[in-house]
């Protein structure tokens, strides 16, 4: 029954929040033209034939810088600069009051910018595709499926990590800065500006302990047909989800201990 | 007498905006941390391409540095100046606050451009030149007058030219209103600068010469650096910077014609 309440609350805040996301269109196409850096990435892998030494064709190559395209697309976080914002102004008080956890209405956001996003993505994977027509290919439903559930596990890895920061503001109140400084490894680490197999050995010793190469990395190379092991990449996901929930859930009651509302 | 007045403003402006970002102390810390780590992702990411190759578009890694020190003091001045002011247009038109600048008897685009600055893409600069000198050791280049001369001024051009396109995007606020985004994409553009142009494919090439002029900011200032560029270019460069200045400055008054301040 409670699980009923909530699926029928969070499908409410899906549908207000998507409304809210169509008013503005362009603005979410401008978004998705601002993460086209992963095909600047593949220009130079390809033009310049780096590829050919870790043993990637560049139909393989193109295709994964698509699907790293795509992930990113759908793992897009924002919600810290919208708790600061909310927190700054005092807005946070009344959701606080609300029979729901604020951060469903902020999850409910994001999943409604990802809904209006999508055509806006197929857009420029069409136009892709246009200017390389041999890299077009249809992954099986099988390989689909679990990277349709990896983005999203990815995405959920993301959301936790940005609303244990966003907690932050409890405290400091501007936590912005930390997720600058969280989002430099995940650009450089995750896999969106060159493929974690191309990493050197003193990287790659540790990198799979972390959760980044599982954000980008893991998703894009199940989706796009290159070699990865699946259950071990799922596991993996699901296991840094099950230890960053915890902490979210302790620093969310410690935080609302503390807060003390702006201006009452 | 009128720069002086200018020059006085500009103190005021400085010490008013050191003295707000001084109250996040750890805030400053924190993006200091930033821009480092920011810096070591890079060369990482460098550091990968040029892995099993000697050269990519003709250049060493060694080479590369430079552009990539250029575009560390470019993208600390962008953060210093540019983004802190410059998204602040949108804020004050969507506010109507825009009336209150164009009421002062000062220069609006004066006031709009350099109000606020942020002390941690200082740091970003330095870096900048730190790594810059570090190439003039390694690639043993001889520093005499015309060197020095040359390099400040297409390293000057580069940033009126960064300037202006920054000022461009944010002026189409005023029709617009929200172009928050515009100025995302004008970020994800202006990363394949860490890159040597020649690096890119043809078309690429092409489009970010002639449309949008990447190419210029960071790529001719390092060829003065390797001594391999030709008088037109540093010409070209200068013409290019004087047009866009120029043309940007015409396109403020053009946009304000068509302001109409909010709820009034």
């Amino acid at each position: 029954m409670i699980s009923n309440l909530i699926n029928r609350k969070l499908f409410t805040l899906l549908k207000v929040q998507y409304s809210n996301m169509l008013e503005y269109r362009v603005e979410i196409a401008l978004w998705a033209i601002s993460g086209i850096i992963p095909f600047f990435m593949l220009n130079i892998w390809t033009n310049n034939n780096l590829n050919e030494s870790i043993n990637i064709s560049d139909v393989l190559l193109s295709r994964y810088f698509l699907c790293a395209f795509f992930v990113r697309q759908f793992s897009v976080v924002w919600v810290v600069f919208s708790f600061e914002e909310d927190s700054l102004l005092g807005k946070v008080s009344p959701y606080l009051i609300q029979p729901i956890n604020p951060f469903f209405r902020y999850f409910a956001q994001h999943l409604a910018e990802q809904i209006t996003r999508f055509p806006f993505a197929l857009i420029i994977a069409f136009f892709f595709f246009i200017l390389n027509p041999e890299s077009i290919w249809i992954p099986n439903l099988g390989i689909l499926f679990f990277s349709i559930i990896s983005t999203f596990l990815s995405f959920l890895i993301q959301f936790l990590i940005q609303s244990i920061v966003a907690c932050l503001c409890f405290w400091t109140e501007k936590a912005s800065s930390i997720e600058r400084l969280l989002f430099i490894p995940t650009l450089f680490l995750s896999g969106l500006l060159a493929p974690v197999v191309s990493f050197p050995e003193y990287v790659k010793s540790w990198i799979y302990l972390t959760p980044f190469p599982y954000l980008i990395d893991f998703p894009a190379n199940l989706l796009s047909g290159n070699e990865t092991n699946i259950s071990g990449g799922l596991s993996m996901q699901i296991l840094w989800i099950f230890l960053l929930f915890p902490l979210f859930k302790k620093i969310w009651s410690e935080g609302t201990k503390k807060y003390t509302a702006m201006g009452s | 007498m009128n720069l002086r007045k200018y020059l006085k403003v500009y103190k005021k402006f400085l010490h008013t905006s050191f003295a707000s970002e001084l109250e996040y102390k750890t805030n400053l810390l924190i993006d200091l941390i930033t821009a480092i780590f920011s810096l070591i992702g890079s060369i990482f990411l460098l550091s990968i391409f040029f892995q099993n190759n000697e050269n990519i578009g003709g250049w060493e890694f060694k080479q590369a540095l430079i552009i990539q020190g250029i575009y560390t003091i470019l993208n600390g001045i962008t953060n210093t100046w540019f983004n802190p002011n410059l998204t602040e247009i949108v804020k004050h038109i969507r506010e109507g606050t825009l009336d209150f600048v164009l009421l002062k008897p000062i220069d609006s685009q004066f006031f709009i451009s350099l109000k606020k600055i942020t002390p941690s893409g200082l740091l970003e600069i330095m870096l900048g030149f730190c790594l810059l000198s570090y190439c003039i050791k390694i690639n043993q280049i001889n520093v005499n007058l015309s060197f020095i001369t040359l390099s400040s001024i297409t390293i000057i051009c580069s940033i009126c030219i960064l300037y202006s396109l920054w000022f461009f995007i944010s002026t189409t606020t005023i029709w617009f209103v929200k172009t928050w985004n515009a100025t995302e994409v004008l970020r994800s553009f202006l990363y394949i600068g860490r890159f040597p142009l020649n690096s890119f494919s043809f078309s690429l090439r092409i489009f970010f010469s002639v449309f949008i002029p990447i190419a210029f900011i960071t790529t001719i200032p390092s060829e003065i650096f390797l001594g391999l560029s030709h008088s037109w270019k540093i010409l070209l460069e200068f013409l290019v910077a004087m047009v866009f200045l120029f043309t940007s400055r015409k396109f403020w008054l053009f946009a304000l014609k068509f302001y109409s301040s909010a709820s009034s």
